[in-house]
């Protein structure tokens, strides 16, 4: 119906005459006649803002909205403070380009900037970029950071989100380069099949079935084959359990979606990355830096483009352009309303739930199937996954998700004792 | 101004969590490291924010003529429907998804519509992630045909940064072309570049100079008889929707920029949604899984074996979907060629106000946008394409993209789209030529512009060679 064209009929027809047109059909004078489309496309006809409003309410009213969330599986359901739709959902932030106007585009500039410092302090790494599409491509992104002519190798622990694997399979196919799966060993990475001919190791933390890797073991070991390290790192973890960092991680990625994003059926997510100040130069994507104007005021400038695909072309560390801007900025604004102990504390509820929730599952007959520590999430076995689910859906609880051997459940902050025990009353029942 | 490390206060907090209500526990080994988020109270947060808001430029704050990004509009309604808590509050692995499943069956019907292709995917989340998947369907196709020595891409040397960059993360070899005299492909380079080794051709349609290249149908044929196969970028699609399909021009691949010819929003820089279209022949290799839909139910189903797996983990920027969905719903067949007609004439008429004045590269019709040169300027009295852009700044617009197409000496890419108005338009140029008169008149005083703008010219060689990326703590 509207295609948000301000100028009038009237207004279009003094524009073509005086730019020197006769029609509209004139502008496209240049396009061959045996291209242009001769139908009227197969498309319903335009719609008032009314009625588009009603039809999307209606489409999204086709799916269900759990009161109770017990699944994780790479997408968290945390509390949202309100601070963060409010600040994210200023115009100017939705409606900018990427700031390559520096002196118009000093906001953006800054926040990246304060987003950058946050993502350092979770990870304790000395940079980080302004992020790319998600925590998969962010895994991928990195192994192709430490890749070299004569090095076309890689190895992926069996403990990663098995999304994150199919993309590294298919980045590292395109690159030519071979991959190859550590197996687990007690629902933990079995470093036995390491040697020093591949590039890389990425592994998870905690992994995908929960467990908390032991990471500086990871680290020393694959150090000493020469491997470069990196940690798919979930960032709630970070502030609870010891750091890439500390760990003595080369490259620290993963999945910002817990901090401020809701589920969003799974995107836009964000994915962050860090890294030692030597790996610096190799991250893709933008990257913001402090400099001084004419005037010697403090400026944020987008810097090492030298990196960068509109200058380097073919040369590149990367061909990202559009990253996850907006989807950074909820993290910092995220980070912000938590402040360090609010992440902590969050940290720390959401593994005592997991722990209380996994003690219940229990005296309900649902074992735990490993032994290892774990974050906010675990495995138990299950004789009929599919029977317990359908019932949970019944109460609008979503449970865990159906894995090999069993379920995998999560719980946040956000599950209350109240619903932890209503659940296990469904389980027991 | 501040930032939030500087704003923050030991022991200020907001109260956003209750305490705990069950038995406190914590892991083995915990970290050591300090952890120094900001302390801050929701009135400091929202004040910073706000200030950071106002060093912003968005589309709402005026004018937006970047070339190659149309940053047209973006519908308020779109955030709505996005923001429903139908779609935003929807676990990726559940099910009692048929909204959600519904909503990208139907996106990419229409979408294969506007495109003349026959299968899409919504995994890619941004334009640059379209190129590289687009790629990777070609790389497959050759594999299983046995192609293994066509390893060569073949980009114009107008094209996008992205373009070569994704050609080489994809493994390919980049044969760049010179573009002729006119600024299309020169058909007699591309017949050389053209041979047993080529993989395919990626090209933007129109092009970067805002032309459309008549010989396109030629074009597509000299790299399928050589056994290329052809991928378009889908950059500059808004001048054509809904009045020619690259299905039609012979392109096998394409992928869509939702965030610029779909009017959803770039976040200053994302989240995006690259869509890669594809014809029948590719579909098998597409990522991720697709939607089917059987007596009225929709379901997920694999691709099979032939897929090249995933380019990311679920299905993709869905929000983004949600908005460019909602977009084409309000657009319908006749919004769509109206919003292509109008881009076109606003580019035309606001080359028409500048021709005279301003060197324009393409002296017949534009698409969607054009080209300014600086060059005899620059030479003349010293006013560089960096100088005028940062001179507009001052005229509450944002600047033209600078220094591209990279064929085009001092370049000024500007592009209006369909949402501007005449008077926009009328005010727009009037800026244009009075900052020509003034660069006339005291080429000095241009190279100290912007004049009103929060900082100067900020210094990148210094923010490049000492390279702080974080904020320092004093501790």
């Amino acid at each position: 119906m509207g295609g948000y064209i301000p100028s009038t009929v009237l207004q279009q027809e003094e524009m073509l005459k005086e730019a020197g047109f006769s029609s509209m059909k004139d502008l496209y004078r240049d396009v061959p006649e045996a291209l242009k489309l001769q139908k009227e496309l197969n498309l319903p006809k335009g719609m008032s803002e009314l009625e588009t409003a009603r039809t999307m309410r209606r489409l999204a009213g086709k799916n269900k909205v759990y009161d109770s969330v017990f699944r994780g599986a790479g997408a968290y359901r945390h509390y949202i403070p309100a601070i963060v739709k409010s600040v994210v959902n200023k115009e100017e932030f939705v409606t900018a380009y990427t700031p390559y106007q520096a002196e118009i585009s000093q906001g953006v500039l800054q926040s990246i900037f304060e987003y950058q410092t946050m993502i350092c302090e979770l990870t304790g790494m000395d940079v980080a970029n302004a992020s790319v599409y998600d925590g998969a491509v962010a895994a991928a992104e990195a192994i192709s950071m430490c890749r070299t002519p004569k090095k076309k190798k890689v190895f992926v622990s069996a403990g990663i989100h098995p999304d994150t694997l199919k993309v590294i399979r298919t980045y590292s196919w395109a690159a030519s380069e071979e991959v190859v799966v550590l197996p687990l060993k007690d629902g933990l990475t079995d470093l036995s099949g390491l040697d020093s001919e591949a590039s890389c190791v990425y592994v998870q933390q905690p992994n995908y079935y929960g467990v908390i890797e032991d990471l500086k073991d990871i680290a020393e070991k694959a150090h000493a084959l020469g491997l470069q390290v990196i940690a798919g790192m979930e960032p709630f973890a970070m502030c609870l359990l010891e750091t890439p960092a500390e760990c003595g991680v080369d490259i620290a990625v993963g999945e910002g979606q817990p901090l401020g994003m809701p589920l969003s059926f799974g995107g836009p997510y964000l994915g962050f990355m860090a890294a030692t100040t030597k790996m610096m130069r190799k991250l893709p994507g933008r990257i913001v830096g402090e400099t001084e104007d004419t005037e010697g005021r403090r400026a944020f400038v987008l810097t090492l483009q030298a990196r960068e695909q509109h200058i380097r072309r073919e040369k590149a560390s990367s061909n990202i352009c559009s990253n996850e801007a907006l989807c950074a900025m909820t993290a910092a604004v995220y980070l912000a309303a938590m402040g360090p102990e609010g992440m902590k504390n969050a940290a720390s509820q959401c593994y005592a739930k997991a722990h209380y929730l996994a003690a219940e599952l229990e005296k309900s007959g649902l074992k735990r199937c490993f032994e290892a520590d774990f974050f906010n999430e675990f495995v138990t076995e299950c004789a009929d996954p599919e029977g317990l689910l359908a019932r949970l859906d019944e109460k609008g609880i979503l449970g865990g998700l159906p894995v090999e051997n069993g379920i995998l459940w999560c719980a946040t902050e956000l599950n209350s004792k109240e619903e932890i025990d209503a659940l296990v009353k469904e389980v027991s029942a | 101004m501040k930032t939030l490390f500087e704003r923050s206060v030991k022991g200020r907090s907001c109260a956003i969590l209750p305490e705990l209500d069950v038995p406190a526990c914590l892991p083995e080994r915990t970290r050591k490291q300090a952890l120094r988020l900001p302390e801050l109270s929701e009135t400091d947060i929202s004040r910073h924010y706000t200030e950071l808001a106002g060093q912003t430029f968005g589309v709402n704050d005026g004018f937006y003529p970047l070339g190659s990004c149309t940053m047209k509009y973006n519908p308020k309604i779109n955030e709505q429907t996005a923001a429903l808590e139908g779609f935003a509050d929807v676990h990726p692995l559940q099910d009692n998804v048929q909204g959600c499943l519904e909503v990208l069956a139907t996106a990419e019907k229409y979408l294969c519509e506007i495109t003349g292709m026959d299968a899409m995917t919504f995994q890619p989340a941004a334009g640059a992630h379209g190129e590289l998947t687009g790629l990777m369907l070609i790389k497959r196709y050759h594999e299983l045909h046995g192609n293994t020595a066509r390893n060569k891409i073949i980009v114009p040397d107008s094209a996008h940064g992205t373009n070569p960059a994704s050609s080489a993360m994809c493994g390919f070899t980049v044969v760049n072309i010179p573009s002729a005299e006119d600024g299309c492909v020169d058909l007699a380079k591309l017949r050389e570049a053209c041979g047993e080794d080529t993989a395919g051709l990626m090209l933007t349609n129109p092009n970067t100079l805002g032309i459309f290249d008549k010989h396109i149908r030629e074009i597509t044929d000299i790299v399928h008889e050589a056994g290329g196969l052809c991928y378009y970028d889908g950059a500059n699609l808004n001048a054509v929707m809904g009045i020619a399909r690259p299905g039609d021009m012979g392109f096998d691949c394409i992928h869509l920029n939702l965030h610029k010819s779909f009017s959803t929003p770039h976040g200053g820089g994302g989240p995006g949604s690259g869509p890669v279209g594809c014809k029948s022949f590719l579909a098998p290799y597409l990522p991720g899984k697709k939607v089917v839909c059987e007596d009225g139910r929709y379901a997920w189903q694999d691709r099979g074996p032939e897929s090249i797996g995933a380019v990311r983990s679920f299905h993709g920027n869905f929000l983004v979907v949600i908005k460019a969905f909602t977009y084409l719903l309000s657009l319908g067949r006749e919004g769509v060629p109206a919003v292509a007609q109008n881009a076109v004439l606003n580019a035309n008429y606001l080359k028409h106000l500048l021709e005279g004045t301003y060197e324009v590269t393409n002296k017949g019709v534009c698409m969607h946008e054009f080209v300014l040169t600086l060059e005899r300027e620059k030479k003349e009295i010293g006013v560089s394409a960096m100088d005028i852009a940062k001179a507009l700044q001052d005229y509450d617009m944002h600047p033209p993209t600078m220094y591209f197409p990279l064929n085009v000496h001092e370049a000024l890419m500007v592009e209006p789209t369909e949402t501007e108005s005449k008077e926009t338009l009328d005010a727009a140029a009037a800026a244009f030529l009075e900052i020509y008169a003034k660069a006339k008149a005291d080429p000095e005083a241009m190279h100290h512009t912007p004049y009103n703008s929060p900082i100067t010219r900020p210094d990148e060689v210094k923010a490049a060679r000492h390279p702080v990326l974080r904020y320092q703590f004093d501790d």
